[in-house]
């Protein structure tokens, strides 16, 4: 045994898969123990805010220290923010077809231009073949170019209480800066929010652990009715045998997904949960092991050593436990393996058809990526939304099924490189 | 001719064997389960009703239309009446169009699309997986493990990556639909340029993903053949390379196809959720409309086509098997 396990460990492919796979199932555990928001709590008013750093802009106002820092491209780039390359070719585009001639407007002089803009703009003026959205855009544009030169800072005022008078309690100048450290609210969305505004990277973390736990319970319950299966068939053989083939071959050509959907739709939404799923998925996915691990038992029932234990007078099960099991161990090890990897796409497959576990107690990695094609976020380049959820499932599957390839590297000397 | 005669009816009686099962899994499985669809249904319809004698009404409407009160054996009788006459009764969800109908205007956008793409794929991955093995080298370390990556990639993932980059990113293909949206089908120049152009997407995520399985596991027949002993004892008899390659590749080549039958049902019901991401027109999309709608008559008779699908392309590639196979020749010779 321990010899096995140090032959394991040498091959590459098998250690590359075990630490993908060890390192997901430690995030699993861990990041919850760290973070201990509820998974799928909605704190984002919206959909799909972008990763990053969220910092509370009323608590950056009312910190405890402003720092003064006077650096020397800080209004380029305030200014860049909101006239960028795009923008400035627009206000061109506009200015033309207001009449301005082409020579008066030079795009890279931004006083200038401003200028030139605040004197021709009229929010309320419309061109033919300019559509209305345009036309709004522009009116937000305007907006959000006033005092966009102005060295001025920002007054703060509150309404006083009595007589209702705003009364200024503070100025913002644009050097001012605070520290993050000292902001009271600040929230690290790393993989920003979905389309209910929850955060993406807590939830894909739990979503995670339930799909490898829907792949652990399929695959142990698949992995079990195939071996029972596989080794009363292929040992007693006979009428058994016959009878448990017939049901295999019937199986093998009746696609499992299909299967599948008849259960998990005449199942019904509201019975569905994340471990009935799985049983379902378990139920369906024998075949495979069936046939192989009978496959083997059929060329293992006359050896000798099993026959000398038949002749010892031992009973059918203990010959099966002690001198048939030893031999196929390492075979049902590796099935059991591919079967997690194939019950986990399974749960995914049925959940973007929308016969997924239900959805108001635990996402699944499938529900995620299901939740994020209904709200188009493909579509929209929201890319955190799917793109993550994707590279999880191709690493649990890949991490899996390069283990099973290292094992049977090991295993199979012929396939040895 | 006598064994080849022999082979071909055990095949006819398994496809007739497990079509029946299929049948009777497809008429009995939805029915065994707990529960009273039609009282989901008239739940359904009557959300925020209080009116219960309306409720009733529904109830009474729905139990009629699909005879759940009669014996369940004389359910099955008149289902399976109505399924040989092609009436797969109506949809629900697209009320008042009949179940048939629907199904009709699906099916060939599925069958074009996938078992072209399955065949390719499995054409080049076979291809792929030989040069692998027999190059060696450099060639062989860089695609068995994108190959084993790819083959891991589900079908919808490897889809809405293709659709975002080719699709969203750079613009050069469609993203939805079998053909243009504002086309009705006709036989124009215009509209089968449209379903060329929408028919690209679909087509290459499901053969890349088939690609990948079918590399990996010629690869490894064709290591272990070019191993055999009968390869090194031609090449003592001077036998020329080519030729060795020839009959190494021929012999890896057979459990490939073996493979293909029993992987078809895998490929067929991976390729639906790529039709599903690219709201492609055929059965893939057809049943996320029947699950989305909650239309039982319609998945029901999904099911059963896809399963009559694959059970007729699994007996023409184990007849083609029959043919093929050097082993099965031996057998008529005898």
């Amino acid at each position: 045994m321990k010899h096995t396990l140090q032959q394991v460990f040498h091959s590459g492919k098998f250690v590359v898969g075990f630490c993908i796979f060890a390192a997901m199932l430690l995030i699993v555990v861990v990041y919850p123990l760290i973070i201990k928001d509820p998974p799928l709590r909605i704190i984002g008013q919206g959909t799909f805010f972008p990763p990053g750093i969220y910092v509370s802009s009323y608590d950056s106002v009312f910190t405890p220290n402003t720092y003064i820092l006077n650096l020397p491209d800080a209004a380029a780039k305030r200014i860049s923010s909101k006239l960028d390359n795009q923008e400035r070719l627009d206000i061109q585009t506009w200015l033309i077809a207001d009449g301005v001639s082409p020579e008066d407007i030079d795009i890279t002089d931004t006083a200038k231009l401003l200028a030139l803009w605040e004197k021709e703009y009229d929010p309320n003026k419309s061109f033919t073949g300019m559509t209305f959205a345009k036309q709004r855009y522009y009116q937000r544009l305007d907006v959000s170019l006033k005092g966009l030169l102005s060295t001025e800072g920002v007054i703060i005022a509150t309404k006083n209480p009595t007589t209702g008078a705003m009364e200024q309690t503070g100025v913002v100048k644009q050097s001012d800066y605070v520290n993050v450290a000292e902001v009271a609210n600040v929230r690290v969305l790393p993989l920003g929010t979905d389309n209910f505004g929850r955060d993406v990277l807590t939830e894909l973390v739990k979503a995670t652990g339930v799909s490898l736990e829907i792949g652990f319970v399929a695959g142990l319950i698949a992995t079990l009715i195939g071996l029972t299966l596989g080794l009363v068939g292929g040992y007693v053989g006979g009428m058994v045998d016959d009878a448990i083939m017939v049901i295999t071959n019937l199986f093998t050509v009746i696609p499992p997904l299909v299967l599948l959907i008849l259960i998990s739709f005449s199942i019904g939404q509201d019975k569905r949960g994340a471990v009935t799923i799985a049983v379902v998925i378990g139920v369906t996915y024998w075949v495979w092991t069936a046939r192989a691990v009978r496959a083997q038992v059929v060329s293992l029932r006359n050896r000798d050593h099993v026959n000398l234990s038949k002749l010892s007078g031992h009973s059918i099960a203990h010959i099966i436990v002690s001198d048939i099991l030893p031999y196929i161990a390492s075979y049902v090890v590796m099935a059991f393996i591919l079967q997690i990897s194939s019950a986990i796409l399974a749960e995914a497959s049925l959940s973007i058809l929308g016969l997924g576990p239900r959805t108001t107690e635990v996402p699944t990695l499938g529900l995620m990526m299901n939740w994020a094609m209904i709200y188009q976020a493909q579509i929209l380049g929201k890319w955190w939304a799917y793109f993550p959820v994707l590279v999880t499932i191709a690493l649990a599957t890949f991490s899996m099924n390069l283990m099973n390839t290292g094992l049977d590297q090991v295993f199979n000397p012929a396939l040895r490189e | 001719m006598k064994g080849y005669r022999k082979y071909f009816l055990n095949k006819v009686v398994w496809l007739l064997v497990t079509f029946v099962f299929a049948f009777l899994l497809n008429f009995f499985l939805p029915r065994m389960m707990p529960g009273d669809p039609v009282a989901a249904i008239t739940a359904r319809l009557a959300q925020g009703m209080s009116n219960t004698s309306g409720i009733q009404k529904i109830y009474q409407e729905y139990a009629d239309l699909f005879g759940t009160q009669k014996p369940i054996l004389e359910q099955f009788f008149i289902y399976m009446k109505n399924v040989v006459q092609g009436n797969f009764g109506v949809s629900f969800s697209q009320y008042p169009r009949p179940v048939a109908d629907i199904l009709k205007s699906s099916i060939w956008w599925t069958v074009a699309l996938q078992f072209p793409a399955i065949i390719v794929g499995w054409l080049i991955g076979n291809t792929l997986g030989a040069l692998a093995a027999y190059l060696r080298k450099g060639f062989d370390k860089i695609l068995m493990p994108a190959s084993i990556f790819i083959s891991n990639f589900p079908v919808f993932g490897m889809a809405v990556i293709m659709m975002v980059i080719f699709g969203v990113g750079l613009r050069w293909l469609p993203t939805s639909g079998g053909y243009g949206f504002d086309m009705i089908p006709n036989f124009s120049a215009n509209f089968i340029f449209s379903v060329i152009v929408h028919y690209q997407l679909p087509f290459w995520s499901i053969v890349l993903i088939a690609i990948g399985g079918q590399a990996i596991g010629m690869r490894s027949m064709s290591i272990y053949e070019l191993n055999a002993d009968y390869v090194k004892y031609a090449r003592f008899l001077g036998v020329p390379d080519r030729k060795i390659v020839f009959y190494v590749f021929r012999n890896a080549m057979l459990p490939q196809i073996t493979g293909l039958a029993l992987s078809v049902g895998t490929m067929v019901s991976g390729a639906l959720f790529a039709e599903i991401i690219f709201s492609y027109p055929g059965l893939g999309y057809t049943l996320l409309n029947g699950v989305l709608g909650q239309d039982y008559p319609l998945i029901s008779a999904v099911a059963l086509i896809i399963t009559t699908m694959l059970l007729l392309a699994n007996f023409v590639i184990e007849l083609l098997y029959g043919i093929i196979d050097p082993r099965i020749k031996a057998a008529q010779a005898d």
